[in-house]
Parts: structure tokens; C-alpha cells; sequence
């Protein structure tokens, strides 16, 4: 890495040869692009589930992910345009989780943008969240690209406002896995009709970035890693030419593409899903477990966590994941195959196996 | 096993003299794996001898004073204990604690921060470190193993090389070698956990041990396996030591540090002579984010007899050291966390006699020789 290079090209070459061990090239990126006005980078932190014991205790264990992500993403340099909260700042949606998952990113030093998910939401329908951050869907335009929020993590009025006999119950329901009393996420006919008058204005050649909580596709069900409207949202984002869609919510790197639709998910500060019962020393605060995963080093509270910065180039995302413990990954968009693919294990022999014994 | 075995007994009837004789015994290196040994840098009893004597050799200094062995001094388990952080030419301080070459041969990388990938890279850095030894280049070094009767001998028989043909490498793998023949186990946690000898450890230490495997979480880092014990897991962890000095001052220093770097600024020369560059730790080396305030893990052999102790010294007894674990990497209870601290740091809770065994199981981990030492302090 001690040479800087001053094409793109060359600098994901560099990252490739050096494996992407696990070095940001902090550096680099300012000088990476032959048109460096279209070219910017921003941060992605998602998934901190701040979650309240009792009075000022909070979790540390999700305290310091957080804590660590926006110390880390202060010393990006260039300094990236802005900052994206992916949401599930909280854990039950309180107002002291939310004061002081703001506090904690108050320390931010860019611009902040915040995504609604479902543990921000169903206490008290995102009042005291939007009272925090705004509102829960919007757009803006920045050097060119569309970026577009979504509160991608509504589900049917009759589960939200008459099935259950208080707030907190609702929350905790929303909050579970493999939940028979669960209910799958919506965007849901307003916020679809909003969308399409919002990209009415938009060319059809102007790169969309759209964030949302949940994944705009189907994945798994059982976890809500799943929009049940997600055919009808992606049926408007399918005229334009190059879209991306980043999403939190699911707390491991998936990436994928439907038509022109690149989708590619966030890390969370928080823990990795799913993950093993492991190190129970201390009260973990984990949430109930219900599948096993691998995890690298159970004693290491930031394995298997992280975030991800991501370079906007021609309209297309490249996606780089800060791994705690791990190497880094980067899931760049692969201009001759059309995807979005992992620079270094892509191919199935670039893979590490599976443990499945430790 | 056998060629570890073979390399410590020859090196041990080479050296003779009382220092490392007790090297000889059978068991010198119970709970040690074989020293691993580069193969284009073979052990012999030639080039052994001849790494001790350039290990001793002051003329590689700007001074005439400052040898290998001043900082790693045999008298004193290979460091300079008590010296908080070392001392070279002209007494200049530097940024960090003289780690031990007891048992180095088994890191992965050398220094505290990595910054050398062998024993024979380490060797070269020093020397024209401006603050350790002082030489503007190796050209005064190669100049005196070229000229001086014995060394043309000894670089001639070992390597069968003399005048331009003598560099730095072998200079270095010599040096190495000698290093690689200063290892040391059989410590009384060795006789009681490889030996099996029950009574080789005190109820407290044993009590400790449990600690150190459980409540402490020590184990994590500092390994401990089923046929040896390296107590290093020859990673880079932040646990909050020196880091948490700058910690107001690094969204301004990094970035700046990193750009001096690109710049062409020296790594070896910023961390030694700049505190705030020396506490970066793994960072300044390899410019990743996520290892910012890390250091390698230390051995924990002989930890007893090498106060003070961390890679800055600033922990004086190994109950400060327990201590700063507890507090969740804190030496002062109330001091912030660092934002950067490793996630296997944390509160630990532990009880008074819970620290109290956990000292006496870590003053359990010293070699018959270097008890000797501490015990004369």
C-alpha cells in the first residue's frame, strides 16, 4: 500500500493484492477515481440495539460497537460526505435507548442520515424517533445520485393497532425471531405511492441509492428478513437503469441482484446473526437463541460485527465491511459480470470452510 | 522436539559458563514447543557463539556504549528492568518497554507492534534507531565484522564469507540464532501442569490458575495448549493502555500521522521517539483502523522478574496489571474507556483473593534461572 495509485483501476488492484487484509485504504480513495466530482464515499452503521437494563445501565456490550464504529468512521480520510444509521438504534424502542443511541451518535463528525427499523418503531410508532432524527421517508440528491429512504419496516394495521393490549407487548413481539405472532414487514400502499411520485422527477439514467431497514426482497420469513410488498417496491425501481438498494436488519453480509436492482446488506455493531450460545460468563443480553452460526472467536464481543464504508463510482456502490478480529471484506459491483461480488472469495476455492467443530 | 532439544543442549555446552547452564537440564523446556527454525537459517554451534558475541557488541553503536544486551541483559531476564522505557545512546529515552528475548523465538512478529516479521529484520532496526543505537546506517557495522581479526575468523568458518561479501544478513541470522537458543520453561506451572507434580504449585497459584482460565479470561490471549504453554496468542489487542493518553487527540493525529507516513516518514523512528506515534501501536504499522492502541500479547513466562510492566512500562507490579484487567481496560476506575478498545476487554469483577491468586498463579510462570534474579532484586 505505499504506493498511491491514481486510477481506479489500479486501486482495486492494489486492494486485491494485498488480499484486502483487513487495511482500509484511508488515503487512497481521494485519489482513486479519474473523475473525482462523480466519485464520493460514505459511511454505513447500522444495527446498534442500544438496550436499556435499568436507569443510565445500558448494554455495554452494544455500547462500545457503537462507540467504536463512530470513532473509526471519525478518522475516514478523506472525510466521507455523510453518514447512514441503518436503524434498530434501540432495542425496545425506549426513549432513553434512543437518547443515548443519539448521544453516542452525536459524536459523529459528518453529516447524519438515519434509517427507521422495527426495534425504533413499535413502542410508540416511531413518535419519539422522528421527534430525534426526522422524518421516516425522504430523499435527497447528492452529486448526482438519488438517494432514497424508506421506512421499509410497517406491517398490517390490524397487527399493529388491534392486536395487542399494550405498546410493550407489541414491541416485544416485533422484537422476537421465529415468532408465530410476528407479522411480515410492509412499506405499504402510501409510502409505495410517495416513491412513485418521488421518482417521478428522476431520470431514468440518474443513479438510485435507496435505503431501507429490511431487505426489499424475500429472504427468510421466520426472521422478517423479508418486505412482504418487496415485488411492488422493486416493480418501481425497475425503469431506472442502476439502483442499489442497502439495507441493515439481517446482521451479516449478503449481496444479490433482481434486474437492475443491486442489493448488498449492512453488518451491525451489535452481534452477529445468527450466532451461537457462547461465553456465558457474565449475562449476555443476547436475544434467545434459535439457530446455531460459527462464530471465529466466541470471547472477542465485536467478532462477527462491524461496518462497512462504501464507495459511489459511476453510479454503482462498492461496499467495504470493517471486521473486527476479521479480515475486511469488499463487495465491489463487477462492471463486466453486472454484480455485485466479493473481491477475494467469489469463487467458491477462494472460500474458507466452515468450522464445525471448536 | 528432537532438534529443539539438540540446538538448546548444544548451545547450552557451548556457552558454558554459568549463565545459561541450566539450560542443560532435561527439562529446561517442559511446556515448550520446538523452537521453530527458519530453514535458510540452520543452527549451528559456530554461528551461535558468533550472534553472542555480536549480541554483546557495542561498537554497533554511535557511542561505543549500547550493545543488543543493554536493553536485553542477561543478568536481568534479557530486559533492563527496572527502566520503565529503555535507554540508548546518551541515555535518550525511548517510548517503550524492553521486552524480553526469553522465548522470542516463538513470535510470529517482533516488537510490540509487529514491525519486523522475523528475528533477523528485528536485529537490523536498533541499530540505526536514533534513539537506541544511533548509527546513521549499517555501514559502521559491516565495516567492523569486515576489519576485526575474530569476526573475519568467526564469518569466515560460519558462513565461509569475508570482506564485501559479509551484509547485514548475516550479521542478522546470527544474531538470530543466538536468539533462538534463549528460551526457558519448566517453571513451577510447568512441573504442575505438564509435569504433573501436584505440589509444584502453591494452593493459591493453583486457585489462580483457575482465574486465569475462567473468571480472568487471560487464556483467551495468553494460550495455553494441551502439549505447551506460549501465553501468547501472537495478536494485536487493544486493552487500553497508552491509547487511552491520546485518546482526546486521535480524529486530529491519525489522519495526520497517516499522511506523514505516505509522506515517507520512518515507522520504526516516529514510534520510538514520538509517545503519541508509539501509542497508536499496531496502526502506525499497518494503517488499520480497527487496530488502533494495539500490541502484540506478550508472553507471560517470567513476568515476575520483568517489571515494570505493558509496552510502555506505566504498570509497575503485577496487581496494577490485574488490576487495569479488571476495571475492563482502565488502570484508574473512573478514567474513560478508550472508543477502540478490543471486544475482549471488559469488567471482570473479580474479588480481592480472586487478584491476590491470580498474582501468585503469574509469579508461578518463572524459570528456575530467572527466579534467581528476581529473588536478588
Amino acid at each position: 500500500m505505499s504506493r498511491l495509485r491514481s486510477d481506479r483501476r489500479s486501486f482495486l488492484k492494489t486492494a486485491t493484492a494485498a488480499g484486502v487484509a483487513g487495511v482500509l485504504p484511508l488515503s487512497l480513495i481521494e485519489l482513486s477515481f479519474a473523475k473525482p466530482a462523480d466519485n464520493f464515499t460514505f459511511a454505513y452503521i447500522s444495527d446498534a440495539h442500544i438496550q436499556q437494563i435499568k436507569g443510565t445501565s445500558f448494554v455495554r456490550n452494544w455500547d462500545r460497537g457503537l462507540i467504536r464504529a463512530v470513532a473509526e468512521a471519525n478518522l475516514l480520510t478523506p472525510r466521507p460526505d455523510f453518514v447512514i444509521f441503518g436503524g434498530d438504534l434501540a432495542q425496545l424502542g425506549s426513549k432513553p435507548e434512543l437518547d443515548h443511541g443519539a448521544e453516542l451518535l452525536s459524536k459523529l463528525n459528518s453529516k447524519l442520515y438515519c434509517v427507521m427499523g422495527e426495534h425504533d418503531y413499535y413502542l410508540d410508532l416511531g413518535a419519539y424517533w422522528s421527534k430525534l432524527f426526522g422524518p421516516q421517508q425522504y430523499s435527497f440528491d447528492h452529486k448526482g445520485v438519488h438517494f432514497v429512504v424508506l421506512n421499509s419496516i410497517l406491517t398490517y394495521d390490524d397487527w399493529t393497532f388491534n392486536r395487542w393490549p399494550s405498546a410493550e407487548q407489541r414491541m416485544a413481539e416485533m422484537a422476537g425471531l421465529d415468532n408465530p405472532n410476528g407479522s411480515p414487514f410492509l412499506v405499504g400502499q402510501k409510502q409505495r405511492d410517495w416513491l412513485a411520485k418521488d421518482l417521478k422527477k428522476v431520470s431514468r439514467n440518474t443513479p438510485l441509492v435507496v435505503l431501507s431497514h429490511s431487505p426489499l426482497q424475500k429472504i427468510y420469513k421466520g426472521w422478517n428478513f423479508w418486505t412482504d410488498d418487496a415485488e411492488q417496491v422493486q416493480a418501481l425501481l425497475a425503469p431506472f437503469e442502476k439502483v442499489t438498494v442497502l439495507y441493515g436488519h439481517v446482521h451479516q453480509i449478503q449481496y444479490n441482484k433482481i434486474g437492475a436492482i443491486a442489493f448488498t446488506s449492512a453488518m451491525a455493531t451489535a452481534w452477529p446473526w445468527p450466532y451461537p450460545q457462547t461465553y456465558a460468563q457474565a449475562e449476555s443480553h443476547l436475544p434467545k437463541l434459535t439457530v446455531q452460526m460459527n462464530r471465529a472467536d466466541p470471547f472477542f464481543e465485536r467478532d462477527a460485527t462491524g461496518w462497512q464504508f462504501i464507495d459511489v463510482h459511476t453510479g454503482r456502490s462498492d461496499v467495504r465491511y470493517n471486521l473486527y478480529n476479521n479480515k475486511s471484506r469488499l463487495v465491489a459491483y463487477n462492471e463486466q459480470t453486472q454484480q455485485p461480488e466479493d473481491v477475494d472469495y467469489q469463487s467458491p476455492e477462494r472460500r474458507t470452510a466452515s468450522q464445525s467443530h471448536f | 522436539m528432537p532438534e529443539a532439544r539438540r540446538v538448546l543442549l548444544l548451545s547450552a555446552g557451548l556457552l558454558m559458563s554459568g549463565a545459561l547452564a541450566s539450560f542443560a537440564s532435561a527439562d529446561a523446556n517442559l511446556g515448550l514447543p520446538p523452537v521453530p527454525i527458519p530453514a535458510d537459517n540452520p543452527q549451528t554451534a559456530d554461528k551461535i557463539a558468533l550472534g553472542d558475541k555480536l549480541f554483546n557488541e557495542k561498537r554497533f553503536s554511535s557511542t561505543g556504549e549500547v550493545a543488543c544486551a543493554t536493553c536485553h541483559d542477561p543478568a536481568k531476564a534479557f530486559t533492563d528492568s527496572p527502566l520503565v522505557t529503555s535507554e540508548g545512546i546518551n541515555k535518550l529515552k525511548g517510548t517503550r518497554n524492553a521486552p524480553s528475548v526469553i522465548n522470542s523465538a516463538y513470535f510470529t512478529s517482533m516488537f510490540w507492534d509487529g514491525r519486523a516479521p522475523t528475528m533477523e529484520k528485528q536485529a537490523e532496526l536498533p541499530i540505526i534507531n536514533p534513539i537506541e543505537m544511533g548509527l546513521p546506517n549499517h555501514d559502521p557495522v559491516l565495516k567492523v565484522v569486515r576489519e576485526d581479526p575474530q569476526y573475519i575468523a568467526a564469518f569466515q568458518k560460519v558462513f565461509g564469507k569475508s570482506g564485501e561479501r559479509i551484509t547485514m544478513l548475516e550479521v542478522t541470522q546470527a544474531i538470530a540464532a543466538f536468539e533462538r537458543t534463549i528460551v526457558s520453561g519448566d517453571s513451577p506451572f510447568d512441573r504442575y501442569y505438564f509435569g504433573h507434580d501436584k505440589a509444584a504449585l502453591s494452593p493459591s497459584a493453583v486457585r489462580g490458575f483457575d482465574v486465569f482460565l475462567n473468571k480472568g479470561r487471560c487464556v483467551s490471549c495468553h494460550t495455553i495448549e494441551q502439549d505447551r504453554a506460549l501465553f501468547t496468542d501472537n495478536r494485536f489487542h487493544n486493552i487500553g493502555v497508552g491509547v487511552n493518553r491520546i485518546q482526546n487527540e486521535i480524529n486530529d493525529f491519525a489522519p495526520r500521522f497517516l499522511k506523514a507516513k505516505a509522506d515517507g516518514v520512518d515507522v520504526d523512528n516516529a514510534v520510538l521517539s514520538n509517545p503519541k506515534a508509539s501509542e497508536l501501536g499496531r496502526f502506525a504499522v499497518t494503517s488499520t483502523l480497527d487496530e488502533i492502541g494495539s500490541f502484540k500479547t506478550s508472553t507471560l513466562r517470567n513476568i515476575a522478574v520483568t517489571a515494570p510492566f505493558m509496552h510502555d512500562g506505566s504498570l509497575k507490579t503485577l496487581s496494577d496489571v490485574v488490576d487495569h484487567y479488571n476495571n475492563g481496560g482502565i488502570t484508574d476506575p473512573k478514567a474513560h474507556v478508550n472508543d477502540f478498545l478490543s471486544g475482549g476487554i471488559r469488567p471482570l469483577n473479580l474479588t480481592d483473593p480472586e487478584k491476590a491468586d491470580l498474582v501468585a498463579f503469574l509469579e508461578s510462570l518463572t524459570s528456575p534461572r530467572f527466579a534467581a534474579q528476581g529473588a536478588a532484586k
